[in-house]
């Protein structure tokens, strides 16, 4: 600590210098972090998956229905403990750019099969009761200050009208991954309102099972038992649809990890850079120190203790905006990243990154700086 | 004022063995340049008594500083052997002379040398923050040799805001703190006007005086040399009778 003073002082010998490497590894960071964030957010669906719930959809997309009248059979399938259904509504609030996770969902087995779902008895039971209501999560009312009773109308895109849901309760997750940026309501409310050749399809099918370990045969079960049907289904764990729903963007982590690990690199040569300047110009300084009797060693802690601190401030900052952000910003990408929030590891391993590129930009100067020889530096001075 | 001239060791045994505080015995010392080797020092045999003031003189190029730097440990001899403070100082490692410099050696420079972003008081502090003592102990210590320079009432200034002589007196306080076995200066007062020439050597005569310092003065300045109890001539790196 005692030399804390002497490594400050030469750090803010050119506080503009000090000052933009600190801003170029905060905003090398930030953008790390960002993106970063943008990975792990999209795998909260793939986190948020319970290894007991399958999906059973149209084998050939998503797209295609599957009737109503496969519940019942896929109920009697052995290791089957529960079937719900529903669907993907996709409509919006007011604005098209309001779009957030719709479900029109099968109420009786809705809390069965999603325990995660946390939703007060009273409110729960005003949910069930009402076919027009609707439950919507806390980060969901609390961005648009509805209130329980609200009328909430969702205008449909899939399902073309304008639905007029009342809010009946407002759920928390159980889980951080798991999505408060959604609401649910009766699938039969839908069901009878659309027109008679749409009624008694279902987008999807959840099946509860006993155990992780049935999923593969009750899986193989179930597709074999629609395998020559007009409409064959796919049956998946629900984290290798989550998987497959996000691979449907393409390698996004690859990319963003490039885009982050060239981020990141660029400007961890630029602060090398900086350090070497910084240290080339304070030789005869060096050479001082070293003639008071600086070993070698402590000479190379301290210019390698700048760059930490360099980095560390950086890291601090770049990492502590976007935490601070992400935690205030409601971004959803137009509803594509539905749990945008920035993990504690994600913190944690850009400052991480940041004590790297301290440890890297450091490591030339503070070894010229511990090699260098004092009766030389101090002969060119002279 | 004595001139001790070319003066051969008289005999074996530590330097500290025979009252000799330093001792140097067949020095030599040669730089190598682009393959080539520059001799700079010539066979040196040299004594200095603990106490001496001791002026070395001769002109640029004739090897006082490289004389100066080994026996202040910051360079090695090519050949022979340099006693200082009962330490051949060109055997021990470079961690052992860092710290040996730290404990014996008190360094002044012609042009200061003071760290810039260091204020008066962090750049005296310097050589005690190699050592054991608490920040109570450093502050006293710093306080005492601030005074004893005159300068206690600017230990918050930056070397910038100090004029040359006043630098000089921070950078002999800084020499003192740690209360160094043996004082090394190069052409202390090269850089100053005749003024705070005569008040840093008048400062110099008062640590070897009255404190009882060893000091090893290169100078080109006749003047400053007669301030010391001894003068020695060094001309082409030999000392000269």
């Amino acid at each position: 600590m005692k030399f804390l003073s002497l490594i400050l002082a030469h750090l803010l010998r050119s506080k503009r210098r000090t000052f933009l490497t600190v801003s170029s590894i905060a905003i090398a960071l930030f953008l790390f972090c960002t993106l970063r964030t943008v990975m792990t957010s999209l795998d909260a669906g793939i986190r948020a998956s319970d290894e007991t719930r399958l999906v059973v959809r149209h084998a050939a997309s998503l797209v295609f229905p599957l009737p109503l009248a496969y519940r019942d059979r896929l109920a009697q399938i052995p290791g089957v403990t529960r079937v719900g259904y529903g669907n993907w509504f996709g409509g919006y609030y007011q604005d098209p750019k309001n779009n957030f996770t719709q479900f029109a969902v099968d109420v009786g087995s809705f809390f069965d099969l999603y325990p995660e779902v946390l939703l007060p008895a009273p409110e729960r039971a005003a949910f069930e009761g009402e076919r027009t209501a609707c439950i919507a999560g806390k980060a969901l009312v609390q961005k648009y200050g509805w209130k329980i009773g609200d009328q909430i109308p969702i205008t449909g895109t899939i399902f073309p009208g304008t639905w007029p849901l009342v809010l009946r309760g407002v759920f928390t997750a159980a889980t951080p991954d798991a999505d408060e940026n959604a609401i649910f309501f009766h699938w039969d409310f839908v069901n009878e309102s659309i027109p008679e050749g749409r009624r008694d399809f279902v987008g999807i099918y959840w099946l509860k099972i006993a155990s992780a370990s049935q999923a593969a045969a009750v899986s193989a079960r179930v597709d074999a038992l629609y395998e020559n049907s007009a409409r064959p289904t796919k049956t998946e764990t629900e984290k290798a649809f989550q998987a497959g729903f996000i691979s449907m963007m393409g390698n996004v982590s690859l990319l963003l990890t490039i885009l982050g690990s060239a981020i990141v690199f660029a400007i961890m040569l630029v602060t090398i850079n900086t350090m070497m300047m910084a240290a080339r110009e304070r030789t005869t300084e060096i050479a001082i120190l070293k003639t008071l009797g600086f070993s070698d060693g402590l000479v190379l802690q301290l210019v390698a203790a700048e760059s930490m601190i360099v980095s560390l401030a950086g890291g601090l900052l770049g990492c502590g905006v976007a935490m601070f952000l992400f935690r205030r910003l409601d971004f959803t990408a137009g509803g594509m990243i539905p749990n945008f929030r920035m993990l504690p590891e994600t913190f944690l391993f850009g400052l991480a990154l940041a004590l790297v590129m301290g440890l890297l930009s450091g490591a030339a100067p503070a070894f010229l700086a511990a090699r260098l020889q004092i009766a030389g530096a101090l002969r060119k001075v002279a | 004022m004595n001139e001790r001239k070319s003066e051969g060791v008289s005999a074996g045994g530590t330097a500290a063995g025979n009252g000799a505080l330093i001792r140097l015995r067949n020095v030599h010392k040669k730089y190598k340049r682009d393959q080539i080797e520059i001799p700079v020092l010539a066979g040196i045999d040299l004594e200095v008594k603990e106490g001496e003031f001791l002026a070395l003189m001769g002109p640029s190029g004739s090897g006082k500083s490289t004389l100066l730097n080994l026996i202040g440990g910051i360079d090695r001899p090519t050949e022979g052997e340099v006693w200082v403070a009962g330490e051949s100082i060109g055997r021990l490692s470079s961690d052992k002379l860092s710290a040996w410099r730290a404990r014996h050696i008190g360094f002044i420079f012609q042009l200061y040398n003071l760290i810039p972003v260091l204020t008066a008081y962090q750049n005296v502090e310097l050589p005690l923050l190699l050592t054991r003592l608490s920040g109570k102990e450093r502050r006293d210590r710093v306080g005492l040799a601030l005074n004893l320079v005159g300068l206690s009432d600017r230990a918050r200034h930056f070397p910038r805001q100090l004029s040359g002589g006043e630098e000089q007196r921070v950078a002999i306080a800084r020499a003192i703190v740690a209360d160094p076995t043996l004082l090394v200066a190069d052409e202390p007062t090269g850089d100053l006007d005749a003024k705070n020439a005569a008040e840093i050597l008048t400062l110099l005569q008062r640590l070897n005086r009255e404190m009882g310092k060893t000091i090893l003065m290169v100078t080109h300045d006749p003047h400053a040399a007669e301030r010391a109890h001894v003068t020695v001539h060094l001309e082409k790196g030999v000392l000269k009778a």
